[in-house]
């Protein structure tokens, strides 16, 4: 079964019948389109994609698969971008077969050329939906990225002493931005003390006993002390339970007691009047 | 895509540099840029040191979802490693690991390729995405410049 | 190559690294301190990383035996002017240098050579 010579015959023939094919081409997907793109400017998309194509088919060199694929993406994403569904995209890619097929359909001795294309198109078509659902779930990603970051707020209690309250969960994603936040705090306000407050943090396990450790690693760095405070009395039983060490860290119930702590080590003391 | 040799440490110094600015350009954050190009030391020295001299490759790539990114591809034909899984024993105290950096590199990176025998060289392959930081909000037919 | 000079005031010795080291630049430092460090007497090693970009492992560990070499000879070590980003990364690494105490400048590192922190 010569597979590569079949898909050779069909890269000539679509090579000949370029213009047709793809005016033809073009025709359908502007139909699809319902006047949301001009015929112009499917043309010239169209176009490329259908070079990349015959490029592919009569396996000139080894880039062709892989640039039909980035455009085919690309496509994918203005189109999504545009208001277009996946669905839509995808019939514009399959109607490249009708196109083919309306040329093809008196002449018999094309049928295993024709069905080795056929099978390329479905393959294009399939992988414009999951280049749309890839980029649906980097845009989801993206907006919870952004609600972390205005959920993980620094603030300064004192002179030298920050305080990072943390709010939900902490996953290693979080992590990072509270490092970074915390650090760049730490630099900015000349800090050498900070007090990480987990009371809003539901679930303390290994996992995140873990997270903390490296974010109070990191801060240790840059020559901070850290406190770890708001350990309600659930949270201190399950981090007995499971075993987890804080070694040589700080821990306080409250924020009062880790701010009276690091004053204490600061070398200041709170008087009344 | 650019290709470099690692043969000195000059070499090293210089794969540096160049892998500091395709992180630069590919739209990686601050520490994104320092994780990929600390990632390419350990892995340039690697290279040099056991592996005798080899080659390195930096592309600029882009996933499917239209993130850019930084390929890296560290290439050398020397004596191979011959326990691949003990090289990269992930260990939260350094040192671990037969001392090649190798489970510290790939804690850096979002994808890690390893392919080594022994006798016949070893391939190393990371890639880094770039991330969403809070400058970059998502907003509908906008372009972002350095977001990725 | 390179020779990272190592300047004294004082009881302390001070070193602030400028630019890229390569490997022969760090091993050489080591040793340049070790000497210094005998012939002088100093009590306190400061190391000033702010104009460092990357710290991998093997200047990770650098600094490390240079706190231990330090120590040896009855002196302290501070290392001065991490950027965030790099420690992030060394905490990734799982470097956490213990065995050289840090701070964010020379003068809070000096702080706590004498004896204040």
């Amino acid at each position: 079964m010569e597979v590569g010579a079949t898909r050779g015959r069909m890269a000539v023939y679509l090579r000949d019948n370029q213009d047709k094919v793809i005016g033809r081409w073009s025709e359908l997907v502007v139909a699809g389109v319902r006047g949301r793109t001009s015929y112009d400017e499917v043309q010239r998309e169209l176009s490329e994609i259908y070079a990349l194509v015959v490029r592919v088919l009569a396996d000139a060199d080894e880039h062709a698969a892989g640039e039909l694929r980035a455009t085919l993406d690309e496509l994918s994403r203005t189109r999504a971008r545009d208001g277009f569904t996946p669905s839509e995209t995808a019939q514009a890619v399959f109607s490249l077969k009708e196109a083919v097929y309306e040329l093809v359909a008196d002449s018999a001795d094309l049928v295993p050329e024709y069905l080795a294309f056929s099978r390329l198109v479905d393959d294009l078509g399939l992988r414009t939906f999951e280049a749309y659902s890839a980029a649906r779930e980097q845009i989801i990603s993206d907006q919870s990225t952004a609600m972390m970051e205005l959920s993980t707020p620094v603030v300064r209690l004192w002179d030298g002493i920050i305080a990072v309250p943390l709010v939900g969960t902490l996953d290693s994603a979080r992590t990072q931005l509270v490092m970074e936040k915390l650090l760049d705090e730490l630099v900015t306000a000349g800090a050498s003390h900070a007090v990480i407050d987990i009371t809003g943090v539901a679930t303390v396990d290994t996992e995140v006993a873990q997270h903390l450790l490296k974010t109070v690693s990191a801060a240790r760095l840059l020559g901070a002390e850290c406190t770890i405070s708001g350990i309600r009395p659930q949270v201190a039983q399950t981090i007995v339970s499971l075993g987890i060490e804080f070694g040589d860290i700080a821990t306080k119930a409250t924020l009062a007691d880790a701010l009276a702590l690091a004053l204490r080590q600061a070398g200041l003391k709170v008087v009344p009047q | 895509m650019d290709e470099l040799p690692v043969r000195s440490g000059d070499d090293v110094v210089r794969v540096r540099q160049h892998v500091r600015n395709a992180a630069a350009a590919g739209g990686l954050s601050l520490v994104d840029q320092t994780k990929l190009v600390t990632a390419a030391s350990e892995l340039a020295r690697n290279t040099l040191v056991y592996g005798g001299g080899g080659v390195a490759r930096v592309e600029a790539v882009k996933s499917p979802a239209g993130r850019s990114g930084v390929k890296l591809e560290f290439t050398d034909e020397g004596p191979g490693i011959p326990d691949i899984d003990l090289a990269l024993t992930d260990g939260w105290t350094s040192g671990s690991g037969l001392g090649l950096g190798l489970s510290g590199a790939r804690r850096l990176v979002d994808e890690f390729e390893l392919t080594s025998k022994p006798g016949e060289g070893t391939s190393v392959t990371v890639v880094k995405w770039s991330r969403l930081t809070s400058r970059c909000l998502p907003r509908p037919r906008a372009t972002s410049a350095g977001c990725g | 190559m390179e020779r990272v000079p190592i300047l004294k005031i004082g009881p302390t010795l001070f070193v602030s690294i400028q630019i890229d080291l390569q490997d022969e630049s760090v091993l050489a430092l080591q040793e340049d301190l070790a000497e210094r460090l005998v012939a002088t007497g100093a009590h306190g090693v400061i190391i000033d990383i702010t104009a460092v970009e990357i710290v991998d492992s093997f200047i990770g560990r650098m600094l490390t035996v240079i706190g231990s070499i330090s120590r040896l000879f009855d002196a302290e070590t501070v290392i001065v002017g991490m950027r965030p980003a790099v420690a992030i990364t060394l905490t990734e690494l799982g470097l956490s240098l213990s065995g050289v105490r840090t701070a964010l400048n020379a003068e809070k590192g000096l702080e706590i050579l004498n004896g204040k922190s």
